[in-house]
């Protein structure tokens, strides 16, 4: 590789930056007060303010709603490869697992209690995913962390049993809250604001980095633990920093727009077919080529309903959940 | 004599259970050493610890010279390469992505190989025969081309000492020399200390230059292959009848279980 990977490297993340830019171009152009790609082109391209209504649309509605589809798809796409890579298993995802499902139940919390988006409802996630990861990991302790039906059926216990309390703290509450809970839980990126959205991009962006910096130790990884260790690998160091960062990611964005399912199993899939195993690509491809499937994602939402819209996680689980049983039933071969 | 590896008193237990006792032996620089011995004996266990996959609760381990606790990871895995006994083989990495991985501890964090790190993989596919397997996908091979891959990737990280766990255990009378010849021009031509766990004795009689017979976590005997295989000490250690003669190749012993039926043994 060695040259040869550098320019492989340019070559995808080049194609997937520009992939990402259209459809970052296509989401702030569509909605649903009409399309205006020229507004949005004139908008992009110079600085002065020309106050009238789609202006105001295009920076204060569609713009953050855009980026921040962008780093919810980026964050999902990458919390489903790194689990993918720990725990061995290409079927592994923070939603299917139950680690969206665990931070929610702490967001849900966190709004009851009357906190602020930041940092009280986020710290309440960020505690609710490492808990159910604690659980799920504790359930499938032993040799069976690695075994696929274990941790698999480990994760849908956890789900259901999440889902559950989720319902639980939704038939307690009765003011205007309940609205607010049950439309973030679907995965509702509508509510996008600027401030938001800077605070997200903190957060993520060094996650990001952090990830492509670990991303040849996933390689390791993939050779199961103890030739990782004997090739230099600090398995505990490493281990724990993936799920940290990575339950980290999943609960901010689950703070920011709830539940949205299947991201991070269907970008993986996609990109391991088309670029290979090796996490130095995947990591970077994940980042771009998973923001770009969630804006599209959200732009479907936006433009598929006649009357209103719909939640773009209903989106991506009509498309990732066939996927996950086509995957299943092949991996069971 | 130069030892490469030095073990003192060690003792290791999983919880209660007490799996080697009061172990003391030395590998000499460049020996074919294998450790031999029934199921349970500890070989496994021992050749972990060896890898720095384990550490010892009690006793101390020495690898060329330095307290094995006190290496770095990285440092340690110039020193010595692990072969286990399977590998995942979920992911679609090629044949020479995988030989390639071996250059890790010689590396930057993100892995970038430079010509010298290809010229290694290169060579160390050679030296396996699968330069024409290069571009495979490792889920795509039999069983004896993916030992073969993992012997390459454990050639190719350059290292002194190479452990292997098993590595003709579940192939074929063909693979199972094949590898064992493999092993043996890598001790002969380039003097790397080749450390292996087996099950099948006869192998160990044919390539050992010394063995250590293990039974339940305890040293039974420890030479060359002709003090080791007498069928004293083999019937103590694995509790079975057998017969042991001069191997027809060479010399060395040969070990033949006796069927229960010639003992005059009804089931």
């Amino acid at each position: 590789m060695g040259t040869g990977f550098l320019k492989r490297l340019m070559l995808v993340s080049a194609f997937l930056s520009v992939l990402l830019a259209g459809a970052m171009y296509l989401g702030i152009s569509v909605g649903s007060t009409g399309s205006n790609f020229g507004d949005s082109m004139r908008l992009l391209l110079t600085d002065k303010s020309v106050d009238s209504v789609p202006e105001a649309i295009i920076r204060q509605i569609r713009l953050p709603r855009v980026m921040l589809a962008a780093l919810v798809g980026a964050a999902l796409s990458l919390g489903g490869l790194v689990f993918q890579a720990l725990l061995r298993n290409t079927l592994a995802e923070p939603y299917i697992l139950g680690i969206s499902g665990g931070s929610a139940i702490g967001a849900i919390f966190g709004i009851i209690l009357g906190f602020s988006y930041f940092p009280g409802v986020s710290i309440m996630a960020f505690t609710g995913s490492l808990a159910t990861l604690l659980l799920l990991l504790a359930m499938s302790s032993g040799q069976a962390v690695f075994k696929k039906d274990s941790l698999l059926l480990s994760g849908v216990m956890v789900n259901a049993f999440c889902s559950a309390v989720i319902m639980l703290l939704i038939s307690m509450t009765r003011d205007a809250r309940l609205h607010n809970i049950i439309f973030w839980l679907m995965g509702d990126l509508s509510t996008a604001d600027t401030g938001r959205v800077g605070i997200l991009a903190a957060a993520l962006l060094p996650c990001f980095i952090l990830l492509f910096w670990l991303s040849n130790i996933m390689n390791l990884l993939l050779m199961g633990s103890d030739m990782a260790q004997t090739m230099g690998v600090n398995i505990k160091i490493v281990t724990i920093t993936l799920l940290v960062v990575t339950s980290f990611m999943v609960s901010a964005t689950v703070g920011s727009c709830g539940l949205v399912g299947f991201v991070g199993l269907v970008i993986p899939h996609l990109f391991r077919i088309i670029l290979g195993p090796d996490h130095r690509i995947l990591v970077p491809a994940c980042v771009l080529g998973g923001g770009a499937y969630m804006v599209l994602c959200d732009l479907l939402a936006k433009i598929l309903p006649s009357q209103g819209e719909m939640p773009a996680g209903v989106i991506t689980a009509m498309i990732g959940a066939p996927l996950f049983i086509y995957l299943l039933k092949r991996s069971g071969r | 004599m130069n030892p490469v590896i030095t073990i003192t008193k060690l003792n290791y237990s999983y919880g209660k259970i007490l799996v080697l006792k009061d172990i003391s032996f030395q590998i000499q620089s460049s020996d074919f050493f294998i450790i031999i011995g029934p199921n349970g004996s500890g070989k496994t266990t021992l050749l972990r610890l060896l890898a720095g996959i384990i550490s010892a609760g009690d006793g101390r381990i020495d690898v060329l010279g330095d307290y094995i606790e006190d290496y770095n990871r990285k440092v340690l895995a110039r020193k010595i390469a692990y072969v286990p006994q399977t590998v995942p083989v979920d992911f679609p990495f090629t044949v020479s992505e995988v030989v390639l991985m071996g250059r890790a501890p010689h590396l930057g964090i993100l892995g970038l190989e430079k010509e010298k790190d290809l010229l290694r993989a290169k060579q160390a596919m050679e030296f396996t025969e699968l330069d024409h397997l290069a571009d495979r996908k490792t889920s795509q091979l039999s069983g004896g081309e993916c030992q073969r891959v993992f012997i390459a990737r454990a050639i190719c990280q350059e290292t002194e000492i190479i452990l292997l766990d098993e590595p003709t255990a579940s192939l074929d009378l063909a693979h199972q020399t094949r590898i064992m010849d493999l092993m043996e021009r890598l001790q002969k031509e380039r003097g790397i200390t080749i450390v292996m766990v087996s099950h099948d004795v006869n192998l160990a009689a044919m390539y050992g230059k010394t063995l250590l017979l293990l039974k339940e976590g305890q040293i039974v005997s420890q030479g060359k292959p002709g003090e080791v295989l007498t069928f004293q000490t083999l019937e103590a250690a694995y509790g079975c009848t057998l017969l042991v003669d001069e191997s027809p190749l060479g010399r060395f012993p040969r070990v033949t279980p006796v069927p229960g039926r010639l003992m005059g043994v009804k089931d």
